[in-house]
């Protein structure tokens, strides 16, 4: 019996969503750029799904582009703004790596987070001071939700920080993570630019949305036939977009729900695997947590090994980000997080989502249990 | 698994002998890769194969382990004038500790390797490391360093076969390192920069005046760092005349001697951090002290006898007739005088 812990992952495909999608695939399969009938018929289906989608980011439908997903978004937002626009990017320490190796890349800045993940809004408001007009700072990127420990930014602050300091920058954020648990019209009238996955909302994988708002230019990363008004190229994935908005509204739909039942359902997890072994630490407080994401830190006792023992169980969790090779990498975020080594190489993610239900959570408790105890003895 | 034929083949082999078999490969280098072991590539291979075989693949992030005692070790010993072999450290602190002692802890009965080599038990029932069946791709060299715990802890499945069965056994499977070439060489030195960009890029070199046996002077180096002894090439010696090799290192000094083959020749010397299959032979060494000495993965051995000291962690090779100076810091390996399995094994001194 699998239990799926690892929705921050993936989650599995919303049945609507797949529903939605099928007619698209072997019925309505004109390419929507088309100026055929036939065509129309795709288009429309992609218009009607981009204004489901616009409706619940708050935006118009102009400001939707449909993506392959959020790296992406994160790609064609930081390298997209300072091709444009010259300048500096910024974004914080513990961004996701589609975010962090793009600031880098460009030979960008990045800012500390304290303990919890936060992005140091001292130490942010000193960068945005110290750029000259010769390199100003063009693109702060600062995520919503961190992917591994769950940490929320205060988005608020971190926009009234990037707006005084550099008004002149792009405000971009990584929302892949919040699409499940925050109302996504709040956090985008904070920003300029916003990137989505849809297989972290119960879409499919290959599919992401960014928002760009009007009047805000990014050099576009992929060139061709010009389609979604010349800001990304390729042929539409006709289904994958259906399932897409049809995924997005579902989950705005069931949202508040969701996030008290999520929530008692983690708060559960975590409570009984605290109670059943000794020296383990709830890394990020759960008021700046979202409801999804159980983040702990075993003292002591090596990830890859307790990983393998859960696998054993059919427990199907996560650490930190694979590498090429597939092995795990020492986690980049609880290192910017100066969480210690005796305790970092024991972290474990269990999260949770729209299909996770009571017995999942005790397996669980029992399989994490059972794997820390064999190895600490 | 690292990706190459004779891994892939020992597990499809412990597969069909009916075993619970999961496939590991061990992530250690996090640089670039070009020689067949262990880069990304590779490890797609060797994934691609357990799947193939219907086994689990996993992959084990040791690199900082890696980077502790092999690759460290091995940029210091160029510094200081030492000719390492980082590959038997790669298996003396990584395959036959760090992963063995992985294995143990997730609960497994047993490691397995694709190395040419051979556990058998002997009549007294001491775990012997055989060479393997193929002269030519015998691996017990540099497997030498297993006592009698990591023996009854490991299993060699293609000990048994030859390089050639190895190959058909794959190409039956179907399997796509089946014509891999065997990677030759060490897994972060690149076949472009080799040592010299690997090495120039983490140390300074300095550079050595080289002089003859009798202290006149014969040219300079470069890099004293990539000189070892017994070398013949790339000294800045002119063509012809007779052979002349690197008969000492002066590392403090800075000063490389030449000479010809009989400045290389010696009678004795001495192995240090030795290490024994069975503490058993140590004692046997005390009166029937005559071994078979080999000092590369492939050389031949040659007869010795050897003197053991007070904790048998040093020892001094005689040899039956002279031969060539070892360069300090590459692994020696004592042999049964039958030539068939190890006895113990030590790195050359200065």
């Amino acid at each position: 019996m699998v239990t799926y812990l690892d929705h921050a992952a993936t989650t599995p495909m919303r049945p609507e969503a797949i529903a939605a999608m099928l007619p698209y695939l072997d019925g309505v399969y004109a390419n929507p750029s088309g100026s055929h009938r036939f065509a129309r018929e795709a288009r429309r289906a992609i218009d009607e799904a981009r204004d489901v989608v616009a409706e619940v980011l708050g935006c118009k439908p102009g400001e939707i582009v449909f993506t392959s997903g959020g790296t992406e978004g994160d790609n064609a937002s930081i390298l997209g703004a300072v091709r444009k626009l010259g300048g500096v990017a910024v974004c914080s320490s513990s961004e996701h790596h589609a975010v962090l190796h793009c600031v880098e890349h460009v030979h960008g800045q990045v800012v500390q987070v304290n303990v919890l993940g936060h992005i140091d809004l001292q130490a942010l408001t000193a960068t945005l001071l110290g750029a000259t007009p010769e390199n100003p700072i063009t693109v702060v990127s600062v995520m919503a939700v961190n992917n591994e420990v769950g940490t929320i930014t205060p988005m608020r602050e971190v926009a009234k920080i990037v707006r005084a300091h550099a008004p002149k920058a792009i405000l971009h954020t990584d929302a892949v993570q919040a699409a499940c648990w925050f109302d996504l019209r709040e956090i985008s009238k904070l920003v300029d630019v916003m990137s989505l996955s849809a297989h972290k909302f119960g879409g499919p994988k290959g599919v992401g949305v960014m928002m760009i708002r009007l009047g805000r230019d990014l050099e576009p990363l992929i060139l061709g036939g010009g389609q979604e008004r010349d800001r990304r190229s390729g042929t539409h994935n006709v289904a994958g977009i259906i399932a897409t908005a049809t995924a997005l509204l579902s989950t705005d739909v069931a949202r508040q729900d969701e996030v008290a039942r999520v929530t008692r359902l983690r708060d559960r997890l975590v409570d009984e695997i605290m109670a059943a072994v000794p020296d383990v630490l709830e890394t990020v407080a759960r008021e700046h947590r979202v409801p999804g994401i159980a983040h702990l830190c075993f003292k002591n006792c090596e990830n890859e090994a307790l990983l393998y023992l859960l696998d054993e169980s059919e427990v199907c969790a996560s650490a930190a980000s694979a590498c090429a090779s597939g092995a795990m990498e020492p986690s980049h975020v609880l290192q910017a997080m100066g969480v210690a080594t005796e305790w970092s190489m024991g972290a474990l993610r269990l999260s949770l989502g729209h299909t996770t239900t009571d017995s999942d959570i005790d397996r669980a408790v029992a399989a994490v249990a059972g794997a820390v105890n064999k190895l600490r003895r | 698994m690292s990706g190459g034929v004779d891994s892939s083949v020992a597990a499809a082999e412990l597969k069909a002998q009916g075993h619970e078999v999961v496939g590991v490969t061990m992530r250690l280098w996090g640089g670039e890769s070009d020689t067949g072991c262990c880069s990304v590539s590779d490890v797609d291979d060797a994934r691609r194969v357990a799947q193939q075989l219907g086994i689990d693949h996993l992959v084990f992030n040791f690199s900082d382990d890696f980077n502790t005692h092999v690759v460290d070790p091995y940029v210091k010993a160029h510094v200081d004038g030492f000719t390492p072999n980082p590959c038997i450290e790669c298996n003396r602190h990584l395959k036959f500790d760090r992963l063995s002692e992985r294995a143990r802890l997730l609960g497994f009965d047993a490691i397995a390797t694709g190395h040419h080599a051979r556990i058998e038990s002997d009549d007294a029932g001491t775990l012997r490391l055989a060479r393997g069946h193929d002269d030519a791709k015998d691996q017990s060299y540099v497997v030498h360093m297993l006592d009698q715990v990591e023996l009854g802890y490991t299993m060699f499945p293609v000990g048994n076969l030859t390089k050639a069965q190895v190959r058909e056994r794959a190409l039956e499977l179907g399997l796509r390192t089946a014509d891999k070439p065997d990677s030759q060489d060490v897994c972060f030195i690149s076949r472009t920069g080799g040592r010299e960009a690997f090495l120039g890029k983490r140390i300074p070199f300095r550079i050595a005046e080289v002089v003859n046996e009798d202290g006149s002077p014969a040219g300079k180096v470069e890099a004293l760092e990539l000189v070892t002894i017994g070398q013949r090439k790339g000294l800045g010696m002119p063509g012809g005349g007779p052979k002349r090799y690197v008969v000492d290192v002066d590392t403090p000094n800075a000063r490389v001697t030449v000479g010809d083959e009989s400045g290389l020749l010696r009678e004795t010397f001495a192995v240090r951090n030795v290490v024994w299959s069975d503490a058993g032979d140590v004692a046997r060494l005390a009166t029937t002290n005559d071994v078979l000495v080999q000092s590369s993965a492939h050389g031949a051995v040659h007869p010795a006898t050897l003197q053991v000291d007070d904790v048998a962690t040093s020892v001094v090779v005689s040899w039956l007739s002279p031969q060539r100076r070892i360069a300090a810091g590459q692994s020696v390996v004592f042999y049964d005088p039958t030539n068939r399995f190890v006895i113990g094994g030590g790195i050359a001194a200065n």
